[in-house]
């Protein structure tokens, strides 16, 4: 019945009964605040999504820049920050150690979640779904909406919690209890973790609301014709990605209340026989172990949550500007699919070193191992691809294909680290975080650039200019890999250290740590670059001209070139094929709009070798 | 271009979107109750908490809260408005009773001794049930607004309208059905995990 039964959202009553949206839209042209600010639109969403998403990213880069110049330059004089940190920059001109505590924890938390989960899927899952799948819009545009808000506010918090008078939460990005349960265990406890958590609790409302609507659309909004296994490679992994934070973020909700509980109202979920400052505590009978269990049970899905989304985009733009099918679309899916799953399943391989029982802990051993078989095919799949191809090395290009070499580098460590036994070697030392930082942390950044290069003259008219991104490029990836490489030899530094001068053991680093922050720093700078060019494109990039520019198949360049709400002015076009012909019969492309010629087999039927002949000797004769 | 477009939904997007919101909803509690039996197993402090008798009651209340409002949405569907009327705003009163006598068995509790602050398995049943009561007050606020629509929205619209407002009393039942059984499945799972 619920056919017939249409709704309130006149976008989703449009497309259930097929009326005119472009009549229908034209009787009420919002005004400033209902276009631009509360705005329904999916496409106005996103782009604020990437505009905060890129806000925070300097943020989070320039918390980075900090740190680095405490570990790579412990003696440089600072006296100059005072007037902007204040007492954060201790008399002598120093990084306070607690505000480097603050500056590493919220880089994580910022990076991690405000601008490679909402910054990277809030982004393309709005702009690109309703785009590529034929539809109006989301499924609630108010839902949407609230869930833009809902990440504003998350970050208004998290903001705010930079001015307390005692920190943010210092407590590393994890919050693990019991330090991070208890208010006077250190200066960013006292208020900072309480502001983190109320933030993390808004912004996993937000989640929810974004990917239920993701999800909701992807399965109910396609377009006539547009079959799952027609849809483009990036729509399958947002669907994935939503698939995965609505299942993992409501878990790091229960565990941010038990903590909240734990801190605030005085009960021992977390809390088991603690000294501070000497004084027994009350609390008893409660585990930190379970607070790392429901932690990484989101944790780990986050990673895939931050990075299927950059292996979509990545997908799609390797195969248009290789002007190639996608090698194995199919294999594509299933192994985005075995990801998923597996993403569920090897959470614990973050805790091997917590004391849990060996059996247990090789089992989480394996799974974490067969991740490298999905992965493997992914990463064979981006490769043939662009085997042979008729290459554009534009930006977009650029940095599909450095998102694919640093998904390689960073993946191969992740072998290393997956073993449990070699596990004990290496935890918590400087080989993790160059293991991360280059698979899921620069490497995303690298599927957001894509897709920002790529996605751009549909976003505002516009492209962003070339010989910028080239720049862009070429040193972002140079300084990548000039900070993560070498990072790898300080394999027995340990992570998270204020400083290492006073240990013996881990003295000789201080020239490497030096290299790799004055690299830090260059890379941020590039960055800017990348933000001006951003900005400036928006207002006074070269125009667009025509509808197509990649000459690509899918559906968001079947609609004009600054499209409205609505986004197609008449009927929403028909989907006959996949969406990756290219080179096919003698054509550069043929988009998914055209109905299959009279001997043309779709991609993934099988046909015999006299179809095909035939097709060809029809071509001779055209 | 294509010919216009006729899409034949299986689910309504709005009933989907409700169904997914559960989806993590149950993952919510799914993590609290197997935070809840992990705890159990792995401490010796574990106490045994006698459940107030009142939870049973208020575990009867909701049902018949959740069949009120199945008849509301039947009654919806034929077109009874009188019906509708009377079963909408007895689940109304019927989730405020289950509110209050959820505050009535937190009472009990803390005369039993049981403090949020004490026992962690005390600590657990406050945290959960309150993170229910949570989501039940909010299906409460909600039936509020249905019920006075009931009473105002019928004489200003017309069929085609009350059509549209079909798929809300849908949605609205669907996740009243959802917060009692999701009561049902705490209070049996506090019972047989004491």
């Amino acid at each position: 019945m619920s056919a017939e039964t249409s709704t309130h959202a006149h976008h989703v009553d449009t497309h259930a009964h097929g009326h005119d949206h472009h009549d229908h839209d034209h009787h009420h042209e919002p005004g400033f605040i209902r276009k631009y600010i509360f705005s329904e639109d999916h496409k106005t969403i996103s782009k604020q999504f990437l505009i905060t998403g890129i806000f925070w990213a300097i943020v989070g880069g320039l918390l980075s820049v900090l740190f680095r110049i405490q570990l790579g330059y412990p003696d440089a004089d600072l006296t100059w920050m005072k007037p902007f940190l204040g007492k954060w920059i201790s008399e002598e001109g120093q990084i306070v150690p607690e505000f480097y505590n603050a500056l590493i924890t919220m880089h994580g938390t910022i990076l991690v979640f405000f601008v490679l989960t909402a910054g990277l899927s809030g982004t393309f899952s709005n702009f690109l779904i309703p785009l590529m799948i034929g539809a109006r819009d989301m499924a609630s545009g108010f839902l949407n909406m609230l869930s833009y808000w809902f990440f504003f506010l998350a970050g208004v918090i998290m903001f705010i919690s930079f001015f307390l008078a005692t920190g943010p939460a210092s407590g590393g990005w994890t919050a693990y209890p019991p330090l991070n349960a208890l208010h006077d265990a250190s200066q960013g406890g006292v208020l900072g973790v309480d502001f983190w958590l109320v933030s993390m609790a808004v912004f996993i409302v937000s989640s929810l609301l974004g990917s239920l609507n993701y999800i909701t659309t992807i399965i109910n909004l396609r377009t006539k014709g547009m079959k799952m296994f027609r849809m483009p490679l990036p729509i399958w992994a947002f669907l994935l990605t939503a698939v995965i934070g609505v299942l993992s973020f409501p878990v790091l909700l229960s565990a941010a209340i038990l903590l909240l509980f734990d801190r605030n109202l005085g009960t021992s979920f977390y809390l088991d026989a603690i000294n501070l400052a000497g004084e027994p505590l009350a609390n008893a009978g409660g585990s930190p172990i379970l607070y790392q269990h429901l932690f990484w049970f989101l944790g780990h899905p986050e990673v895939y949550i931050i990075i299927l989304p950059a292996m979509g985009m990545v997908s799609e733009i390797l195969s248009v500007h290789s002007r190639k099918p996608i090698f194995g679309y199919t294999a594509m899916i299933y192994s985005l699919l075995a990801i998923t799953v597996l993403s569920f399943i090897v959470w614990a391989h973050h805790m091997f070193m917590t004391g849990m029982n060996p059996f247990i802990g090789s089992i989480f051993v394996i799974f974490t191992l067969i991740i490298a078989v999905p992965s493997a095919i992914k990463v064979f799949n981006w490769l043939t691809t662009l085997w042979r191809g008729n290459i554009r090395l534009n930006p977009p290009m650029l940095f599909a294909i450095g998102f694919v070499s640093l998904f390689i580098s960073g993946g191969l460590t992740g072998i290393f680290l997956g073993n449990s036994s070699i596990d004990i070697r290496l935890h918590d030392t400087y080989f993790v975080v160059a293991h991360f930082h280059l698979v899921m942390g620069v490497a995303a950044f690298f599927g957001m650039f894509a897709g920002v290069y790529h996605w751009f003259p549909k976003m505002f008219g516009r492209y962003m200019n070339q010989t910028l991104g080239y720049i862009h490029f070429w040193g972002t990836i140079a300084a990548a890999y000039l900070i993560f490489f070498p990072m790898h030899w300080e394999i027995a530094l340990p992570r998270r250290y204020y400083t290492h001068s006073g240990f013996e053991a881990f003295s000789g680093f201080e020239q490497l740590n030096m290299f790799i922050s004055t690299m830090a720093i260059i890379s941020f700078a590039l960055q800017l670059l990348f933000v001006f060019n951003f900005f400036y494109s928006i207002f006074f990039g070269r125009k667009v001209r025509e509808m197509n520019p990649y000459g690509a198949t899918t559906l968001e360049w079947t609609t004009p070139i600054r499209p409205g709400h609505g986004n197609w002015e008449g009927d929403i076009p028909e989907v006959h094929r996949w969406p990756y012909d290219y080179s096919k019969h003698g054509r550069d492309f043929i988009p998914q709009t055209e109905p299959l010629t009279q001997y043309e087999i779709e991609h993934g039927e099988h046909g015999d070798e006299h179809d095909s002949d035939i097709i060809k000797s029809e071509e001779h004769k055209g | 271009m294509a010919l216009s477009i006729h899409r034949r939904f299986i689910v309504h997007p709005y009933k989907f979107n409700m169904w997914i919101a559960i989806v993590s909803m149950v993952m919510i509690f799914a993590a609290f109750t197997s935070a809840y039996v992990v705890k159990k197993g792995d401490t010796s402090s574990w106490e045994d908490i006698t459940l107030p008798s009142i939870f049973t009651t208020s575990t009867i209340v909701i049902v018949i809260s959740s069949v009120f409002m199945h008849a509301a949405y039947v009654s919806f569907k034929r077109n009874k408005v009188q019906l509708y009327r009377g079963f909408i705003t007895m689940a109304f009163l019927t989730g405020v009773a289950f509110l209050t006598m959820q505050i009535q068995g937190w009472n009990t509790l803390m005369l039993q001794g049981v403090e949020l602050k004490g026992n962690v398995a005390g600590s657990f049943i406050y945290v959960i049930s309150g993170s229910h009561f949570l989501h039940v007050a909010g299906g409460v606020i909600a039936l509020l607004v249905f019920a006075i629509k009931s009473f105002t929205f019928f004489k200003v619209h017309d069929t085609a309208t009350m059509q549209r407002y079909q798929i809300n009393v849908e949605v609205m039942t669907t996740y009243w059905h959802f917060v009692d059984f999701l009561w049902v499945y705490l209070y049996f799972f506090f019972y047989l995990n004491r």
